[in-house]
């Protein structure tokens, strides 16, 4: 299937893995500090990944512009994020350092993700929590005034920092503090209710975006030296997911359509602990922090059908599988692992709930050890919540939970720089697919997002502006103009279709489909049904859509329509790859492909790399064709993943 | 077969146009929906019917992201304390209620469409000085300054905010007292925080005036209807912190 590509250069640097990045470093070009001021700079998203390259920049001199979906930048979200962030602090003098936590992110992201890439997020993270500290990010302390740190899914040692349970919060806005003060100086300009639609090329080089004002429905053109595109993932893509309603891929795919490979489309993490949907009405499924899995208890019913009350069930009939399976991990095993184990119970007729999709989670044996106060200090918020949700209280029965669609490692394909195959577009935080693999380890996103923004594109995006010649464009130029005419186009087309299903009725259906096939366990045959049903719903949507209101105004369903309309492409493409990676890795399980303990099996000979698709477009007729990146493993030598 | 409830929702074009209620009945509840997924399925039927759905902010629904912005029988976010809008239930209504939703209503929030109101003037704020001025690559170690539990303990739990605006919402005067002193506390009870303390008190607290919000009366409606439970305390601190800097300052 794929074929090697001259276009995939990672130009990784070469030599011993600890100095990569210090040498590459020294031997990226400068700007000089008085020419930065010429130079604009276009970041798409106010996330983690874009707030921390925002204020950065508008720190070293450039002028920044943000766009935002949301009203405010501070909504991004990454706000969301509970759990924590990792880094190799060794503060709890636990064994950890640099090289393990480099060492763990490979190995978690089962042998497909970066070398190099690894190994500077993990030389990086210290300096992250340094950064946030100084911004006054309130990270939990002990008594004596130092952070505390607690050890989190997949780690051995305790490595990730946390402000209660909602650490993506605290350090979303503390990056928004940044970047507000950038704002202040009159570096930064934000732009809210912005989304984009369009990347514009001038000259085969990135150049500006058109957006659409999404309060006057006005299509806006911008133009600058680069775009850093720090969208998020595309979770949504399953309808269902622990994303944020108004999370979406159309930035990410309007890049692909322009040039932009996307990698690994098919490396969805569903993460093992969400709280179970209710009903035909679910908007979309909140997460609990796997935090919970340090002192909570997975477990179902020994037999099938079992309808009793948890607290009627005796000790000798529950099984507590994750812990009888994987000993020396137990309730810990990474994400993955977890999600397929709670998947196979719900299979074997053990699930509980009303709906028969959910497992337990119970906390009734380190409220006997600890005492509630010292669960509700830890868990309080999370308890909170998943009382309001459900109208249980989960201090007397256990929470009931079951996996779902949370965070996408796939994205778009980047370089080292973070430059994608378009120059000039740069991409960062989870749009991008680099440094997380197959699966990512618990606390390592909000790493990421923070690493790319505040400590790689600074450095990066300079190389970049100070070895591209370019000459100055303004909105006028034809790009601009051919970019506004075809957006204003589309958005006319979603318009006029008038039929007779809504947008969500489509979404709903989309994501049932990528749920069934392309969701925790795939098959041949199902991902190939996927593709033909996907392929004929994006037809139906685009002669039965309705779509109502007004184009030049405030209007949520045409913002949906718009997203949807992507979504039905992006769909088929996960499919297609989860169809051509014929292993297991990761998150990526082909009932095809696994040991006889139920383990993904892994092909190293023939999978042992990226896949980076490009798309082709022929009168609406739509192809991909694969090129791939080989990933090589010089340190961390691969092996079959163990968990027992 | 499940709840029917009456709703009572406020419609406006632009903050130029007069807004009116408009009556919509929502069949087949589930006490398990939320209570935007509620709006949802009445917007559904609305674009079914080739009207124009109610438009709302939202984003997360997990109560973290601050988008949501209803009054609701005339209390912000609804009826629950500690609650946001995202996060109340249907269970907390009964079959055949009649339920008001209008917008968080203030000067300094004009009224966009429907129930979305801009919040912009909050950025504003934040901007001339919520935050500590540390450029990126030149802080100590994390663990040079301890700070005691105490202190972080109280400026995390200011620093909760999520920025809805409730309490404008909620307060007769629509003073942003709570959301401005919130972030000057959070700062101000932090060492990092003490270099710009004074300064951030007077900038912040002028923008809140520029931005058309109204002044502070302690009566506390705020903090009553804050989502995060953000105490009164944080003002007082706010007025210690503006006064000081106030007199520092001549």
């Amino acid at each position: 299937m794929a074929e090697a590509s001259t276009k995939l250069d990672a130009k990784c640097p070469t030599g011993p893995i600890d100095s990569r990045w210090e040498r590459h470093k020294f031997d990226m070009k400068l700007v000089n500090p008085a020419n930065k001021r010429k130079h604009t700079i276009l970041v798409v998203g106010s996330g983690l990944a874009g707030a921390s390259a925002a204020a950065s920049l508008g720190e070293l001199g450039y002028k920044v512009k943000v766009f935002c979906i949301q009203d405010s930048p501070r909504r991004a979200h990454s706000i969301a994020a509970q759990g924590g962030i990792n880094a190799a602090k060794n503060y709890a003098n636990d064994g950890d350092s640099v090289y393990r936590l480099f060492y763990d992110t490979v190995k978690g992201g089962d042998f497909r993700s970066r070398e190099s890439n690894v190994y500077r997020l993990a030389d990086v993270s210290t300096a992250i929590i340094d950064h946030c500290v100084a911004l006054g990010v309130p990270f939990a302390r002990e008594y004596g005034g130092l952070l505390d740190n607690r050890s989190f899914g997949g780690a051995q040692v305790s490595r990730t920092f946390y402000a209660r349970g909602q650490t993506g919060q605290q350090l979303l806005l503390g990056a928004y503090s940044a970047m507000n003060r950038q704002v202040g100086r009159g570096q930064v300009d934000v732009l809210a209710r912005r989304e984009m639609l369009d990347v514009v090329l001038v000259d085969g080089l990135a150049r500006g975006i058109t957006v659409r004002n999404l309060i006057t429905g006005e299509i806006e053109s911008h133009a600058g030296d680069a775009v850093l595109l720090c969208t998020g993932g595309y979770g949504n893509a399953y309808f269902l997911s622990t994303n944020a309603m108004n999370c979406n891929v159309t930035a990410a795919w309007r890049c692909h359509r322009r040039g932009a490979y996307f990698a690994n489309p098919c490396f969805t993490q569903i993460h093992p602990t969400c709280i179970p949907r209710s009903g035909d009405y679910q908007s979309k499924l909140t997460l609990m922090s796997e935090s919970l899995r340090n002192d909570g208890r997975v477990w179902v019913p020994k037999n099938k059908g079992d309808k009793r009350r948890p607290q009627e069930i005796p000790e000798s009939e529950r099984d507590y599988y994750l812990e009888r399976i994987y000993p020396s991990f137990g309730n810990l095993v990474p994400r993955d692992v977890a999600s397929r184990q709670a998947k196979f119970r719900v299979d074997e007729e053990r699930g509980v709930g009303g709906t028969g999709e959910a497992v337990y989670l119970d906390f009734s044996d380190a409220i006997k050890r600890l005492g509630a106060p010292a669960i509700a200090e830890k868990y309080g918020n999370l308890f909170q919540m998943y009382d309001k949700i459900t109208g249980e209280n989960p201090y007397e029965s256990p929470m009931r939970i079951y996996p779902a669609v949370h965070y996408t490692m796939g994205g778009l394909w980047v370089d080292y720089n973070l430059m994608s195959t378009i120059p000039g577009l740069h991409v960062l935080g989870e749009a991008n697919f680099s440094d997380h693999g197959a699966n990512r380890l618990g606390a390592s996103a909000l790493m990421q997002g923070l690493a790319d923004g505040y400590f790689v594109i600074p450095y990066t995006l300079g190389h970049y502006i100070a070895s591209q010649p370019m000459g100055k464009v303004d909105t006028q130029h034809d790009a601009f103009k051919a970019s506004r005419e075809e957006a204003t186009l589309r958005l006319n087309k979603l318009l006029s279709v008038k039929g007779t299903r809504t947008v969500d009725d489509f979404h709903r259906q989309l994501g049932n489909l990528m749920w069934n096939h392309v969701g925790m366990s795939r098959h041949r045959a199902g991902l190939e049904s996927a593709i033909k049903s996907i392929q004929q719903l994006r037809s139906e949507f685009w002669q039965d859509v309705r779509v109502s209101g007004d184009p030049g105004f405030k209007n949520s369903e045409l913002e949906k329509a718009g997203r949807v309309a992507d979504f039905l492409e992006l769909g088929e493409l996960m499919a297609l790859d989860a169809l051509t990676r014929e292993e297991s890795c990761g998150g990526h399980f082909r009932e095809e492909h696994q040991t006889p303990e139920n383990e993904a099996k892994r092909d190293d000979a023939h999978f042992c790399h990226v896949a980076a698709w490009d798309i082709q477009d022929s009168g609406g007729s739509i192809n991909w064709t694969a090129h791939k990146e080989k990933l090589n493993f010089e340190y961390v030598k691969p092996t079959q993943r163990s968990y027992k | 077969m499940g709840m029917t409830i009456h709703l009572k929702i406020w419609r406006q074009n632009g903050n130029e146009t007069p807004g009116q209620f408009m009556d919509f009945t929502a069949k087949d509840v589930s006490p398990d929906m939320s209570f935007l997924e509620m709006l949802d399925v009445v917007n559904e039927s609305l674009v079914r019917a080739g009207q124009d759905p109610v438009e709302f902010d939202h984003d997360c629904r997990e109560g973290i992201c601050g988008a949501c912005s209803m009054v609701i029988n005339g209390a912000a976010h609804g009826p629950d304390k500690a609650t946001t809008t995202c996060q109340l239930h249907m269970r907390r209504f009964k079959d055949g209620d009649k339920i008001v939703i209008e917008p968080f209503r203030a000067k300094a929030f004009p009224i966009i469409k429907d129930l979305v109101v801009d919040r912009s003037a909050f950025d504003r704020i934040q901007q001339v000085g919520g935050f500590i001025s540390a450029n990126t690559g030149a802080a100590p170690d994390a663990n040079s300054t301890p700070v005691p539990k105490v202190d972080a303990d109280l400026a995390f739990s200011a620093a909760t905010c999520i920025g809805c605006g409730a309490c404008v919402a909620a307060c007769k005067n629509a003073s942003a007292s709570l959301f401005v002193a919130a972030k000057i506390s959070h700062l101000g009870l932090l060492p990092q925080g003490q270099a710009e303390r004074g300064q951030r008190a007077i900038q912040m607290v002028a923008q809140m005036d520029v931005e058309g919000f109204g002044a502070c009366t302690n009566t506390g409606a705020c903090s009553a209807a804050c989502p995060k439970e953000i105490s009164l305390e944080t003002i007082a601190r706010m007025n210690r912190d503006f006064a000081k800097a106030s007199f520092d300052r001549r």
